[in-house]
């Protein structure tokens, strides 16, 4: 960081293509007195939104694949599909479809991390030990208390991973969708300092999506503890 | 003594690519109460399916279980089944394991749950009730998967290989252990088992299947006429070796 201000100082490397450590603190000293605030806040807010709804119905759905076999086979053609499909892709629909704002920000997120959590439960659950299984049946356990009693609690790991890699996916949901249409918002932020050629204001928006990312990490890491007990 | 179990007529067929495969063939048996019965045979004789049948975890294709005199079909609360691993799930606690099947049968009252802890209590488990299964040694967890089992109140216990995945000498010791639980208890039980010396230390009787198609080869009676007999001092006994001697050669017949 001492290099790159010094560098950009004595001028071997131009400010105006990469900034510098001085000027994107000042910048952010100036966004928080105006906007920076709001910015954040919309973006954390989708992403938690985004964030849940994704993993909530991504850990439903593959409960209810579980459960049925033909609906698994049946999906299972079209989950690999939209499994390697770029979800960008899908954004002039979902804006069409949902209209732009808010709720396509978030449809976005939950188009990005929802078949990743699809995929990843059912294997988990599918995998669960044999041997188990067949101790719950000795006792006659029926369907609802086997996926109660052993599949869920057995997969909280996986389910933990998929929490982590999830966050990290809600966020690039949300920030593609910002790309595409936001009137606020980190990527909206990011998009905005380029198109004017401000690089202290996208630098500082990265620096500052960075820690917004670690913090939603360690708040993943602090649920998993509690879960664990 | 009161018959537990009779086996007749039991027969499985299945299907592979090769065509029909007869797995099982003309299985008669009686287990009387508070007998120890051992199975044993080449491998691939289908001594584990004839368990998972008897069980109800498979299908048979002719014939009948009897428990008590009544018939059974299906998985039957009569029976008590205990695999090779014991299976504990490590997410709940000691206590909580024990008492799995009571909570899945919807029984678990308070009756059931004294007689749960009075066996944790008798069998030294007690003080790891709410300790996890990753903390207990290979012995204490497989007595732990023991009481689960029992703590339902099976009529006769089958045991599939239960001690396979243990190691030598943790697995004498564990033999030692159930057998005397066992023993305590009066749990009428049959054991599958591919080791010769486990299933004469412990049984009254050891039942010999021939090679697929499995059926019953010999029946022989066990007895080491000991007072308090346990699985090691019969493994001490000089009748052992001749018991021993009997079993290898009808099993090696069936190698050729």
């Amino acid at each position: 960081m001492i290099l790159w201000e010094s560098l950009a100082n004595s001028n071997i490397i131009d400010s105006f293509i990469t900034s510098q450590p001085s000027r994107i603190f000042k910048t952010f000293i100036d966004l928080s007195a105006n906007d920076l605030f709001r910015h954040m806040r919309v973006t954390v807010y989708e992403t938690i939104v985004g964030f849940g709804l994704g993993t909530i119905l991504g850990v439903a759905i593959a409960i209810i694949l579980w459960w049925s076999k033909f609906l698994a086979k049946v999906s299972e053609p079209f989950l690999v599909v939209l499994n390697s499909l770029p979800k960008v892709a899908l954004g002039p629909i979902i804006i069409i479809w949902v209209g732009s704002g808010t709720p396509a920000i978030i449809v976005m997120a939950i188009a990005i991390s929802l078949i990743v959590t699809i995929l990843e439960m059912l294997n988990g659950y599918l995998k669960t030990d044999k041997e188990i299984i067949k101790m719950a049946r000795t006792f006659n356990c029926n369907k609802l208390q086997l996926l109660t009693k052993i599949i869920v609690p057995a997969n909280i790991g996986t389910f933990i991973n998929s929490l982590k890699v999830n966050i990290g996916l809600s966020l690039v949901g949300v920030i593609s969708g910002e790309f595409l249409v936001s009137k606020a918002g980190l990527g909206y932020l990011i998009v905005y300092g380029g198109q004017v050629f401000k690089l202290d204001l996208v630098m500082t928006s990265v620096i500052i999506l960075g820690i917004v990312a670690g913090i939603m990490y360690g708040a993943v890491l602090l649920l998993e503890k509690f879960i664990r007990k | 003594m009161k018959e537990i179990l009779e086996v007749k007529n039991v027969e499985k067929k299945y299907q592979n690519k090769a065509g029909e495969v007869q797995a099982l063939k003309n299985i008669n048996f009686r287990i009387k109460e508070g007998e120890f019965v051992s199975i044993i045979g080449p491998s691939g004789c289908g001594k584990s399916t004839l368990l998972s049948i008897i069980a109800g975890l498979e299908e048979k294709t002719n014939g009948a279980i009897y428990i008590e005199g009544e018939e059974v079909e299906g998985i039957s609360s009569k029976i008590g089944y205990m695999l090779q691993r014991d299976c504990l799930l490590e997410w709940r606690n000691i206590l909580s394991n024990t008492l799995f099947g009571l909570e899945v049968k919807g029984i678990k009252t308070k009756e059931n749950i004294e007689y749960v802890k009075e066996l944790l209590k008798k069998y030294n488990l007690y003080d790891f009730a709410n300790k996890y299964p990753s903390e207990l040694s290979g012995g204490m967890r497989q007595r732990v998967a023991l009481i689960r089992t029992l703590a339902v109140k099976p009529k006769i216990l089958l045991l599939d290989e239960a001690f396979s995945a243990l190691d030598y000498q943790t697995r004498i010791m564990v033999t030692e252990d159930i057998y005397s639980i066992l023993r305590k208890e009066n749990i009428t039980t049959l054991m599958v088992t591919h080791d010769i010396s486990e299933a004469i230390s412990m049984a009254d009787r050891v039942l010999v299947l021939s090679r697929r198609p499995g059926t019953i080869k010999d029946i022989h009676k066990i007895d080491f006429e000991i007072e308090n007999r346990t699985p090691i001092n019969c493994r001490q006994s000089p009748k052992f070796s001749k018991y021993f001697d009997t079993l290898w050669k009808e099993l090696g017949v069936n190698e050729k």
